[in-house]
């Protein structure tokens, strides 16, 4: 069907859906691209935990199995060779867990899913601001996706297919020295085509953030969440080039002669992790910040009670965003770096602390005095609560460079991000996804299997990650594929803990699949009551296709 | 010498009188070997109390509004969403939790990252004396040495290589001005062929990094291909080698015996394959080693160090392997 045909299509029925093809693979609408993204984040989530259920699998015990049978197993390999090409392929499975994780599960999740459905719902727009834009963010995310897969699969180093240098990708290693094949291109042409994907994205949020809100709806009037969506973006617009001209370098590094990270032609190594970090710390507030809205959301709308110090928590997320330009040297702090760098670093770092502390309290405090009603969205964004305290303060432990020395790139790091990630970011992911279930998908999810998944996947968790403080300390090196039997326990009753949260993930598989069949339409478009107060709970689950044709008229007091 | 004779046949790699290697099951720090790790477990012991009550704190609220506020407990919610009061408490109160931090932070960062000028240290502690400010002198000398700064340093430069480590004495030449370099594998690789006795699994090495006890030991870092790190967790110290750049960092460790380590930045296939294993001797001990290395007979060296090791577990750790 041409473009302009479509476009009168639309003119005389709002509600008219465009054909399979049509509304899923050119698809305009940020409702449909936001459930794309959700698809495509389940589909990542799937590869990205399996390789960290390899990793788990590989480090129950000492000694290297799971990779080993792997090998002999599927690849025919024997004796040393395939002890070697086990080890290339645990450190393949590593980095690419980060990645997938990262780029292709968390990122696609919570902004390309939760801020495409939500932000234009939330602020009373009609759609984002630039429909095809949005759709070519959905399908360049893809592409990354599956030229991170190839990736995969082709040549890397000695030892066999796929990059094995850590998600960090840091050079020597990944330069054409550490791995010649083109396993190392691919991955840069990946990043590169999600980098793209990402800030057009992010342009997308800001400027429909910043011109479509409502009538009323000043920006100290919009939801939290939007607020969130809009910093993020900010960060991204801002980090993203960074990262892309830093993988260029390595780029024209591996391929035509340049020498930016090759000391033998005058290029220096730490200059790329210089740049990889001023990019890597933004993009874990990237990850968190959308969280922190969803679970500002959430905290009120089950405590029915308006979200405490609503400006405080605003400009809270604002300053992290701005603080987190300052700090990413902490990741570096064994680089080499001069002695009074580094205490600026411990210093810019500790900061974070402050307006972390202020989200923290102000969510116990939209709590005080409230009502509240402990439905399955809540639990999760109280969990959420707890993990990231317990994540944030290891956090202030590692801004220590005196204490990072002896923590850094052990299994306490490992710890720290995931409390902060795996447990923060996901928890939240998985928040927001019960919260929206219905707005989204106009059924019912069933409490009693949402329930299951999350007490399984928040004692699961723990169980996993708490031990691994141990391990750190003790001194277990990260991205080790085999330890000493001195580290065998904690790392075995970890391994425990990734099984409970795979009884969980198969539990939340479950529940979406039981949804669908048993279909138990959504009865009002609010199905939370009088604490749910932002614009998506005026609308009809799931939303008409075009919503908002005449413009909601915003005109409470205060923020959301 | 009978007495040296028999014990070398007992075990080439007999337990050591002090043995730092991970302990199955333990929650803590490897116990502590030098000044350095003392002031960054004194330092976590801090922090583990702030983070713990901090983490206790939160909890109790969590659990009180859940309790207190539930909806059975609470049918009509409140409508307040301010309170400039305690606003301003959470933000100043952290703050100066962390100026507190910071000010206990900032002088341990300092005092393991500044290489010590030794120099310095021996006057300063002669001149306490001189002025018979003992309190001070001992204040002083809990953080420095000035009978090891009278000897000056020990250098090391470690090289980290794909998958082994270069150490390079400066300061120890033979006849024609070489100074004396070696490379130091793990023993273990993964391998079906792996040794089942020669020294606890993933970190032993064939030969080791040799320190004299009591001395001031400068190392540099450098790399030959990919980023390595060089780390002993029981030291405290971690420094990146990174190619094309050296590195500096100093430890001094009092108690004789085998401290492990392991590379600590992933440099590719074998990178849980290139530990570091640092035996620290007597001067004597280390003498001997050295002139054994400098003749060139690797395998007689690191067995002395080994061996003067062992004496000392046969003598005051008879039971243990």
């Amino acid at each position: 069907m041409p473009m302009d045909e479509i476009a009168l299509d639309h003119g005389h029925d709002h509600d008219h859906k465009p054909g399979f093809f049509t509304r899923w693979f050119f698809s305009t609408n940020h409702k449909d691209i936001g459930t794309l993204y959700l698809v495509f984040a389940i589909i990542a989530g799937i590869v990205g935990y399996g390789l960290s259920g390899l990793i788990r699998w590989e480090l129950a015990q000492p000694g290297i199995g799971p990779m080993l049978w792997i090998q002999t197993t599927f690849f025919g390999l024997e004796g040393d060779a395939a002890v070697t090409a086990a080890k290339h392929f645990y450190n393949v499975v590593i980095s690419y867990h980060g990645l997938v994780m990262i780029f292709f599960m968390v990122m696609p999740a919570l902004i390309g899913g939760f801020g495409n459905w939500f932000v234009p719902l939330m602020i009373g727009a009609p759609d984002m601001a630039f429909p095809r834009m949005n759709n070519i963010s959905f399908w360049l995310t893809v592409v990354a996706f599956i030229l991170a897969c190839i990736s995969m699969i082709v040549p890397g180093g000695p030892g066999g297919n796929g990059f094995g240098g850590g998600w960090t990708i840091y050079p020597p290693l990944s330069s054409a020295a550490g791995h010649p094949g083109p396993a190392m291109d691919l991955l840069i042409l990946s990043l590169h085509a999600a980098g793209i994907a990402s800030i057009l994205g992010a342009i997308n949020f800001i400027v429909t953030i910043l011109n479509m809100r409502a009538p009323g709806m000043t920006l100290h009037k919009m939801p939290l969440f939007a607020w969130s969506m809009l910093v993020t973006a900010v960060l991204l617009l801002l980090a993203l080039p960074v990262l892309a001209g830093a993988i260029t370098m390595l780029l024209t590094d591996r391929n035509f002669g340049s020498q930016f990270f090759i000391p033998n032609g005058g290029g220096d190594p730490v200059m790329f992790q210089h740049l990889f970090w001023f990019f890597g710390h933004p993009e874990v507030y990237i990850m968190i910040l959308p969280a922190f809205g969803i679970v500002s959301h959430i905290v009120s709308t089950f405590s029915k009670k308006p979200i405490f110090g609503y400006l405080g928590m605003a400009y809270a997320m604002v300053s992290i965003g701005v603080i987190g330009f300052v700090v990413w040297a902490h990741h570096m702090y064994t680089v080499g770096m001069n002695v009074d760098l580094k205490a600026y670093f411990v210093a810019a770092t500790m900061v974070i602390a402050v307006p972390t502390g202020i989200k923290i309290f102000s969510w116990i405090a939209t709590m005080w005095g409230g009502s509240i009603d402990f439905k399955l969205p809540m639990l999760w964004a109280i969990g959420f609560i707890f993990l990231f305290t317990v994540g944030g303060v290891t956090g202030v432990v590692l801004a220590n460079a005196g204490v990072d020395h002896a923590l850094h790139d052990t299994y306490y790091v490992v710890a720290h991000f995931h409390y902060v990630l795996s447990l923060g970011a996901v928890f939240g992911l998985f928040a927001g996804w019960y919260y929206w279930f219905e707005k989204m998908f106009g059924v019912k999810y069933n409490s009693f299997l949402g329930g299951v998944h999350f007490w399984l996947m928040f004692i699961g968790s723990n169980v996993l990650f708490f031990p691994q403080h141990f391990l750190g300390l003790q001194g277990m090196p990260r991205r080790y594929i085999d330890y000493n039997e001195g580290f065998a326990t904690w790392h075995y009753i970890s391994s425990i803990g990734y099984a409970i949260t795979l009884v969980g993930t198969i539990i939340f598989f479950i529940s979406i699949a039981e949804a669908a069949i048993r279909r138990r339409k959504a009865t009002s478009g609010n199905p939370w009551g009088e604490g749910a107060t932002t614009l998506e709970w005026t609308l009809p689950s799931p939303p008409p296709f075009h919503q908002y044709n005449e413009l909601p008229v915003v005109n409470t007091k205060g923020g959301h | 010498m009978r007495h040296l004779t028999a014990a070398l046949s007992a075990s080439l790699f007999a337990a050591p009188a002090f043995a730092a290697v991970p302990v199955d099951g333990a929650i803590d720090f490897q116990p502590a070997a030098t000044r350095i790790a003392e002031r960054v477990h004194e330092f976590h012991v801090v922090l583990l109390w702030i983070i713990t009550l901090i983490t206790a704190l939160v909890t109790v609220l969590l659990v009180w509004v859940m309790v207190r506020y539930s909806q059975r407990a609470n049918k009509t919610p409140r409508k307040f969403s301010h309170n400039t009061t305690v606003e301003v408490i959470w933000t100043v109160v952290p703050a100066l939790i962390l100026v507190g931090i910071a000010s206990l932070s900032f002088p341990n960062l300092y005092y393991q990252n500044v290489t010590p000028n030794l120099g310095e240290i021996a006057a300063t502690s002669k001149k306490l004396l001189a002025e018979n400010k003992t309190a001070q002198h001992l204040a002083y000398t809990k953080n420095h040495f000035p009978d090891a700064a009278e000897k000056g340093f020990v250098n090391v430069k470690i090289q980290g290589n794909q998958w082994n480590w270069t150490y390079t004495y400066p300061d120890i030449v033979d006849e024609s001005g070489a100074a004396l370099e070696f490379v130091s594998n793990g023993v273990h690789k993964g391998r079906a062929s792996d040794p089942t006795d020669a020294g606890p699994r993933l970190l032993a090495t064939d030969y080791p990094m040799v320190v004299p006890a009591g001395r001031y030991i400068r190392y540099y870092t450098a790399a030959s291909d990919v980023i390595h790190a060089f780390a002993v967790p029981a030291f405290a110290v971690k420094t990146d080698a990174v190619p094309g750049r050296l590195n500096e960092g100093w430890f001094l460790v009092d108690k004789e015996g085998v401290y492990y380590g392991q590379c600590s930045e992933l440099c590719g296939i074998d990178h849980a394959y290139m530990p570091i294993e640092v035996r620290v001797v007597s001067q004597a001990a280390f003498d001997r080693w050295a002139e054994l290395m400098k003749a060139g007979d690797y395998d007689a060296a690191a067995a002395s160090v080994r061996q003067v090791a062992s004496l000392d577990s046969e003598t005051k750790f008879a039971s243990s392997n």
